[in-house]
């Protein structure tokens, strides 16, 4: 059985013949569009390393089926940066260190991205924590990731404000 | 501050800085390629049947319901898996474990592989897989160390430590007149880098190329030639990153080496990831321990005797006993000193070494006896370490390479605020009523030095190639190795390009035991000062060179110029002395490893102290660590960010250990219950706050030529301890076994 869906993947329209309906977001990523910078860690919800933006909500790629999809827009780590200029949250993950191995730290950033905009979290460390505890990070590297994203907060604070003066 | 070594070796200003990660930028736009994100053309995916119970023989496999599946191509069972040239039971070299490849129907524990599925997707494979359904004989698994019959460990190198016993034990025994007598207990835990293994194989006629992430490269290409019977250098691995690894990436795990005869049989790429749940078997663990330590002191509050006893447990068919007794050796001061190891069989799969392996297991106990110890001489525990300082090895008498310890202690107990900590437990309480403990511990782990090779190349625009095979787990190796690279030739880094994670490498050794930079670095720069001195005599024997004639004088490198040491009027740059020869590159090489000599005339250790404070809620028990500080001596720190975040990383698993991590086996099957990050426990960003690491200035002229100790592990040692020691001083209750769950402090 195939299936047809239309999704936007980091601004480029795609039009994708699914010739399995198992196959999952994160899957499809990886194994068929050729976009592994999404990563794989448990396969079942309990990790983080394979959270990407779906119409701009953070979401667990490994629980979405990529059939449920069509019309969906999708953000993946590869479709942050403006070309060699770093989104915010890179920027400050890379001064911050906030990594070590590197292979959570996609669904990091994207996790960040997305609590960042749901705006609940603002610049206090406890509600960072809460909100980033969804993305687990084995090298533990959680006093720079939490100290990235209040400095990420608070720059992309800063620019909101400078654009709309 | 003054560094007595700067002049003997040649440093430059890399060394020492806090450098951004050099592959921080591939790490977070998502073009770091990790093993998986491999996807060769024409590739199988590979998916395996994971056994589900602990002992007995697999009965039936549904073979043709998996077959009959669309898109599986191949089901490998016992029955037809292609022969093997290397006996999976054999163990060639120290570091070699049993493992299993198909070779029968025995099933030795859960989570053994038992059939493998090829599928032309991997939803495919992964669906063959389910449709195999095993069926199995089982008998009763033995999985309840407390039910295990203990023996003796017959000493043996890697897995089979050596006890040590120094002094009158007995003597120790009765002179003392205080002592405590306590047996702690540590659970099963599992690696779990974020990155489960993988591999992608494919095969060239008799070549084989590897993705496969490893922390020793050299080895493992050994180690897959030997099953295969080919030669060593027709095996390629590529292993440019790894998402972690922490002792469970060292040794070819089963699993690889039937995707690579898969991967032969078929005569296609092969791709296998294990999954989350799969990483609870076949890939090696921190094994369980049972530790009994029995302490005692003199009227002065001197030790008389450490006498620690550790049961550790072991695989059926293999031997990876714990080294958690020789903790005790090297750190206090006591009169007779003794470790005995022994261990016991269960139906689980073989142990390995885990992050800090020995030492964190080991120090958990020891720190905790010493804080029980403290309080039966009525002593505040740090008073009671210091009075117990070692000023050189305890039993050998050997002195200290090095032990900024005292500082560690003081500057430690000051960051955290240490004067003043009430000596009775239950005394303090936060403005929530939550109650407050402060506990402390030491640490140290051994500096270990492995063996490697490097390269060094000039070129004639001034720049320079170094190459190694090391490897980066997220340590930060392709940083810091680049710095000391560039610190050689005095260049600054970003003259000088890296390449590392290839074994077409020079040998870069082992990223384990702490002792990747040291090594891996010593070789480096050893490469590099072979290319000064090689310069250094084409300079000399050049008549159009300022340094024609300075022969016999020594040279030294900065900012890409050759000075004559100690006469900055003579230099010249590296490009016009390569220049005038032709312009051709310059090659050196260099290795490096530990002189026995050294090894045997002093002690060498890196050091440290950890200071802890938790919250305990007196109703419901909940733990929190609130605050850790930790100060540590560790030699020459080459890159101070990247030194912070593996000692952040290692207090983060010492919360782990001390509170989260445990795996429980079900007694009926055998199998591990909660095997996935639902039920197998570690932090998450919200269990970690309070943090601070200092690191403590020591100058080391003896653990090797760049003074340096290491800093992956020695971060966990102690924090066990000092986190179990808080919620005794917190509570008054001395809970004996980690990891610390609200039940045993509801029940205590």
């Amino acid at each position: 059985m195939s299936l047809s869906i239309s999704l936007s993947i980091n601004g480029a329209a795609r039009d994708i013949v699914l010739d399995d309906v198992r196959v999952t977001l994160l899957d499809l990523l990886r194994e068929r569009l050729a976009l592994p910078g999404t990563k794989k860690g448990c396969d079942r919800g309990q990790c983080g390393a394979c959270t990407v933006l779906v119409n701009g909500q953070r979401v667990n790629s490994c629980l979405t089926l990529a059939a449920t999809l069509d019309g969906a827009t999708v953000t993946t780590i590869e479709g942050l940066a403006q070309g060699d200029r770093l989104h915010p949250v890179q920027q400050a993950f890379l001064e911050h260190d906030g990594f070590q191995c590197g292979y959570c730290t996609p669904g990091q950033i994207m996790s960040a991205v997305g609590l960042i905009a749901e705006g609940h979290a603002g610049d206090d460390a406890d509600r960072i924590r809460e909100g980033m505890s969804g993305n687990l990070c084995r090298c533990s590297a959680y006093r720079g990731i939490t100290e990235a994203v209040q400095d990420a907060t608070r720059r992309m604070t800063a620019q909101a404000a400078e654009d709309a003066a | 501050m003054p560094d007595t070594l700067d002049r003997t070796i040649r440093f430059g200003s890399n060394s020492g800085q806090p450098m951004t990660r050099r592959d921080g930028i591939a790490k977070v736009t998502g073009a770091a390629t990790f093993t998986a994100d491999n996807t060769p053309d024409n590739v199988l995916h590979a998916v395996y049947v994971p056994a589900t119970i602990a002992r007995g023989r697999v009965t039936s496999l549904d073979v043709a319901a998996a077959e009959a599946h669309p898109g599986v191509t191949h089901v490998l069972t016992p029955a037809n898996r292609p022969h093997l040239h290397g006996d999976p039971e054999a163990k060639p070299t120290m570091f070699s474990f049993r493992i299993e490849v198909l070779q029968d129907d025995t099933v030795r524990y859960a989570g053994q592989p038992v059939a493998m599925v090829l599928g032309e997707t991997l939803e495919a494979a992964t669906e063959g897989a389910r449709l195999l359904a095993p069926t199995y004989e089982m008998a009763p698994p033995r999985v309840d160390l407390d039910r295990a019959e203990p023996y003796d460990v017959e000493p043996g190198g890697f897995g089979r430590p050596t006890g040590a016993s120094h002094g009158d034990i007995d003597a120790g025994h009765r002179a003392a007149v205080k002592s405590v007598d306590v047996t702690y207990s540590t659970a099963p835990q599992y690696h779990n880098a974020m990155e489960t293994h993988a591999i992608v194989a494919a095969w060239d006629g008799d070549k084989l190329h590897l993705d496969v992430p490893t922390q020793a490269l050299s080895m493992s290409c050994a180690a897959y030639a030997s099953f295969f019977d080919i030669p060593v250098e027709n095996v390629t691995i590529n292993s440019p990153y790894l998402g972690g690894g922490f002792g469970s990436k060292a040794v070819p795990i089963g699993p690889n080496i039937l995707a690579i005869l898969a991967a032969r049989m078929t005569g296609r790429p092969v791709k296998l990831m294990l999954t989350r749940q799969q990483m609870f078997g076949p890939t090696g663990h921190r094994g369980a321990t049972r530790q009994r330590l029995r302490l005692g002191i003199d009227e002065d509050a001197s030790l008389t005797v450490i006498d620690h006893d550790s049961l550790s447990e072991t695989s059926s068919f293999d031997d990876f006993h714990e080294p958690a007794a020789g903790a005790s050796q090297g750190l206090y001061a006591a009169g007779a000193l003794r470790s005995v190891h022994r261990g016991a069989r269960l139906d689980i799969g073989t142990p390995g070494a885990m992050r800090a392996p020995g030492e964190a297991s080991g120090s958990a106990a020891l720190e905790c006896a010493m804080d029980e110890m403290a309080e039966a001489a009525g002593m505040d525990p740090l008073e009671f370490r210091l009075k117990n300082y070692a000023e050189t090895e305890p039993g050998t008498g050997r002195p200290y390479s090095s032990k900024a310890l005292r500082d560690c202690y003081l500057q430690g107990a000051e960051r955290f605020g240490w004067a003043g900590r009430p000596l009775a437990p239950r005394q303090m309480r936060d403005e929530n009523g939550l109650l407050t403990g402060w506990g402390m511990g030491t640490a140290l782990f051994p500096c270990p030095m492995f063996m490697a090779e490097a390269r060094a190349t000039l070129r004639a625009d001034g720049s320079a190639l170094f190459e190694t095979s090391a490897v980066d787990m997220g340590q930060g190796a392709l940083t810091a190795l680049a710095q000391i690279a560039a610190d050689s030739l005095g260049l600054p880094v970003d003259n000088v390009e890296f390449r590392a994670g290839h074994s077409s490498l020079p040998d870069g050794g082992v990223a384990g035991g702490s002792g990747h930079t040291a090594t891996a670095g010593g070789a480096l720069h050893a490469a590099g000062s072979d290319v000064i001195r090689q310069l250094g005599e084409m300079a000399a024997a050049d008549p159009a060179s300022p340094l024609h004639g300075a022969g016999n004088a020594s040279f030294v490198a900065r900012h890409g110029r050759l000075y004559v040491d100690g006469d900055d009027s003579r230099s010249e740059p590296f490009a016009d002395i390569l220049s005038r020869a032709g312009g051709a590159d310059l090659v050196g090489s260099g290795s490096a490893s530990r002189p026995p000599e050294t090894a045997a005339q002093y002690a060498m250790y890196s050091h440290g102290a950890v200071f802890a404070e938790v919250k305990v809620d007196p109703d419901l028990c909940q733990v929190q660590v609130t605050r850790l500080v930790g100060a540590f001596a560790a030699g020459r720190i080459i890159n101070p960010k990247l030194a912070d975040s593996q000692l952040l990383g290692g207090l983060i698993w010492g919360i782990s250990f001390a509170l989260h991590e445990e795996a429980h086996h079900d007694p009926v099957t055998g199998r591990i219950v909660n095997a996935d990050f639902a039920g197998y426990h570690v932090p998450v960003n919200a269990d970690v706050r309070g943090l601070e690491v200092l690191t403590v200035h020591e100058d080391d002229p003896h653990v090797n030529l760049l003074g340096i100790k290491g800093v992956g592990e020695i971060g966990i040692v102690g924090t066990v301890g000092a986190i179990g020691n808080a919620i005794w001083h917190a509570t008054g209750h001395r809970i004996r076994r980690f990891p610390i769950r609200i039940e045993d402090l509801l029940k205590a």
